[in-house]
């Protein structure tokens, strides 16, 4: 590839990418995103690749086969989209592939089967399938359509096109006051105004001449989240783009792009497409011939959730341990190497291009007025579609769970979703008949009322104690145990804290003694009340984000289900069936075939019977291990 | 163990990596995760080498890679078993898997076979939500994991 000198050189290069394609050649999209991935996906898009040889000189056109990044309907993976003839297929698996290229590549027809459908419903494209209709795909608009690998398709679908008007149509302080009156909140969760953090820094590195950085915050810890993955995998240039619109706007040169090492083909596929641009000449110096430079280094995490928090990032990059410093002085003011520096995350980031590209205006006709624009979640959990979904702000949270997400799968009965991971909460599902204003709605109907009920944005969520957080969702039902889950988050934090305040070091130690107690069904009613109050002392006396927003699952979850706790303490019982110090599993005589399997599995050797007879448990020996119940093919296995 | 590996590219030595970076504490972190991608753990020689040539302080250098969870200071088995502790991995039954790996394979989480074979680990969440309860062994990820499942992929290997 030849370095790109000017914008004419740049357009006519994205000329020549739009009148070499062919609308008529079939394309394949083959998802390799999270979830698909996880499922296999890798074999489909090889055997794609191997029957399209097989088959050479069959083809009118010859297909191409691309790996995309996700599709986002994770549940029904692995996915694959077919164009110009729109057709999705789930649950592909690699032997699938020969009729996909028989009847749909060559043909140009439908495999039925492999259709998705849903109650008596089959569907042909993706955009009439529910989990799709609700969405609005902007940041997500080139995940799973573009080849992340390969940057000229990249450019026909767009890429770089706002960094381009930006750089050579619109001053820097054009570009900083349309990111502010886009009213654009960072995405990461704090929710705090980009446009502002960014005028703060670049006025400090004007009145404090030097360089100032940016930093892309890719260190995605939240566990139950995957849209910053989805993003960096699948739409690389998007991340790119978006810092370079940003360095313009501040004067910034440099920027890094902090990714978690758990995410190796994020790393990968950045790493890519940063050689790629730097090639063309799209990142480094005198970008477009505008004579500005960007130059953009890839850093990969070491493994810290604490380095999700901005100040550790910076201690990070600069080769030290991650422990948060205190704020003043904000990375506006002395962020990395002591410069003016200004951290995004990097879905907020992607948004960049988006908002310069349709303008301030058409942005904030997305959402709500106090949170514009879309957000990202990973549904995900106890939902039946479960997956990546990208909606307007301000969406209810029973269109969000119920419309999308389709409910919750089998007999489960939905208790409560969990927003904003470690730092979020866990709200009572009941919350989603409530509007932001505390007004009870009629009860939820097969169909939510898009604009009825609980508002997903900002500023609802954090009346309900949790956060609207990074994006992640996950669904509980009534076999998830909200006090084992508010353990299970303290016991992640408290692994994870760095250990420099004390509130948080001893802090988290000592909630989760309450919490190790109430699981072994010990305790009195009065410890929840000494658990609130020193959570509270976290929240007020913690040094760093994280500390202070630890005692967020624990706190929305005693407000809401007080009565959980207590039927653990008094009562010693698990209603949901989770903390096993507080559970008997016994084999239901009614259901039981006699199949045996789980005397075979049965690590203890507790379970006896013959085969074709009943089989049962000694509750004695039994450690409650559930492996019983995993292996059980009727569900005979009952816990009590 | 049978000699039957693919060709990989050449290790490279710690001569070689240490000449990647310029002489400066800022590339310590770099250094050292190059050094635990290419050796699958940092040795004591390996880390008085890294401070030597950075100028810092062993106790500094030991203190970022105590910190960090990437790196390690023993060395890891032939293969490498992730069970994913995120949140949704969680409530689908995360627990049991590991807690399965560990009675079949006789060790606790952190730790490496006797024969050096497997080492079995927890991370944080790799990010595949949807498919959980989600297994990593080496760089596969297995999806919708079950103790079966996994026996199974291990038996493969």
């Amino acid at each position: 590839m030849k370095k790109i000198k000017d914008v004419s050189e740049f357009q006519e290069l994205r000329q020549t990418l739009l009148a070499a394609y062919d609308p008529d050649q079939p394309v394949a999209r083959v998802c390799l995103g999270p979830g698909c991935l996880a499922l296999g996906a890798e074999k489909v898009s090889q055997t794609f690749k191997s029957a399209l040889k097989k088959k050479k000189g069959s083809f009118k056109v010859q297909p191409l086969i691309k790996a995309t990044g996700c599709h986002g309907f994770c549940s029904q993976g692995t996915l694959v989209s077919l164009a110009p003839l729109d057709l999705m297929y789930v649950r592909v698996k690699p032997e699938d592939v020969p009729e996909i290229v028989e009847t749909s590549l060559i043909k140009g027809k439908a495999v039925e089967r492999l259709l998705y459908s849903d109650n008596g419903t089959r569907y042909k494209s993706a955009a009439e399938i529910p989990f799709y209709r609700a969405q609005q795909k902007i940041v997500l608009k080139n995940v799973g359509v573009v080849d992340p690998l390969d940057i000229q398709d990249a450019i026909r679908s767009g890429a770089y096109q706002s960094m381009a008007k930006a750089l050579l149509e619109m001053s820097p302080d054009e570009v900083l006051k349309t990111v502010e009156v886009s009213g654009l909140r960072g995405r990461g969760g704090g929710g705090f105004p980009t446009g502002y953090k960014w005028r703060r820094a670049a006025e400090n590195a004007r009145e404090n001449p030097g360089p100032a950085y940016l930093i892309a915050n890719g260190e995605e810890g939240d566990p139950g989240a995957f849209m910053d993955r989805a993003i960096m995998e699948g739409d690389p240039h998007a991340v790119i783009e978006g810092m370079i619109i940003g360095g313009f706007a501040m004067g910034a040169h440099e920027g890094f792009l902090y990714v978690r090492h758990e995410y190796p083909i994020a790393i990968q596929h950045l790493s890519v497409a940063l050689q790629q641009a730097r090639a063309l000449g799209l990142v480094g110096k005198n970008i477009l011939g505008t004579g500005f430079d960007f130059e953009l280094h890839l850093h990969r995490g070491a493994g810290a959730y604490v380095c999700g928090e901005e100040t550790a990032i910076i201690a990070s990059l600069e080769g030290r341990v991650g422990e948060p410093v205190v704020r003043p002085p904000y990375p506006v003011e002395e962020g990395l190497w002591n410069r003016p520096t200004v951290i995004n995350n990097v879905e907020t980031w992607a948004n960049v291009p988006h908002i310069v590209n349709m303008g301030a205006d058409s942005y904030t006709n997305l959402g709500v007025p106090q949170s514009t624009g879309t957000k990202i979640f990973s549904l995900v959990g106890k939902v039946k579609n479960s997956g990546l979904v990208e909606v307007p702000m301000g969406i209810s949270l029973g269109t969000l769970v119920e419309g999308i997400g389709g409910g919750v799968p089998g007999q489960g009965r939905f208790k409560a979703v969990q927003t904003g991971g470690p730092s979020g909460g866990i709200i009572p599902y009941e919350l989603r008949d409530i509007t932001s204003e505390g007004v009870k709605q009629e009860p939820a109907k097969a169909v939510p009322d898009e604009k009825k009920g609980l508002s997903v944005d900002f500023d609802s969520m954090a009346k309900t104690g949790s956060i609207m957080g990074g994006g992640g969702m996950i669904v509980m039902d009534d076999h998830d145990c909200v006090v084992d889950l508010a353990r299970y988050f303290l016991r992640f934090l408290h692994e994870e804290s760095c250990g420099k305040c004390l509130p948080c070091r001893l802090g988290l130690q000592g909630m989760l003694g309450f919490l190790d107690n109430f699981a072994r069904g010990q305790g009195t009613p009065e410890d929840i009340d000494a658990l609130e109050s020193l959570g509270q002392a976290l929240v007020d006396g913690s040094l760093c984000g994280l500390g202070r927003s630890a005692p967020n699952p624990v706190l929305t979850s005693i407000r809401y289900f007080r009565d959980e706790y207590l039927a653990h303490i008094v009562d010693h019982k698990c209603p949901a069936g989770v903390c096993r110090d507080l559970i008997t599993y016994s084999i239901d005589p009614e259901t039981c075939d006699g199949c045996g399997l789980c005397a075979k599995h049965c690590p203890e050797a507790c379970i006896s019977g013959k085969k074709k007879k009943l089989f049962t448990i000694d509750t004695a020996a039994c450690i409650r291990c559930g492996v019983c119940r995993e292996v059980c093919p009727v569900d005979a296995v009952l816990v009590a | 163990m049978k000699a039957k590996k693919p060709t990989k590219p050449k290790k490279p030595t710690i001569e070689i990596i240490l000449e990647r970076y310029p002489r400066h504490p800022q590339h310590l972190i770099g250094l050292l995760q190059d050094v635990q991608a290419a050796f699958n753990y940092i040795s004591s020689e390996n880390l008085n080498l890294i401070c030597d040539y950075v100028g810092v302080p062993i106790t500094q250098a030991w203190s970022i890679a105590t910190f960090y969870k990437s790196f390690s200071l023993e060395p890891k088995g032939e293969h490498e078993i992730k069970v994913c502790l995120g949140t949704t991995c969680h409530l689908k039954g995360a627990e049991r898997l590991i807690e399965g790996c560990e009675r079949d394979l006789h060790v606790e989480r952190g730790q490496t076979t006797g024969d050096q074979r497997f080492t079995l680990d927890t991370v944080k969440c790799v990010g595949a939500c949807a498919e959980a309860p989600v297994v990593m062994v080496d760089n596969n990820y297995l999806g919708q994991a079950t103790l079966i499942s996994l026996k199974d992929q291990l038996k493969k290997l």
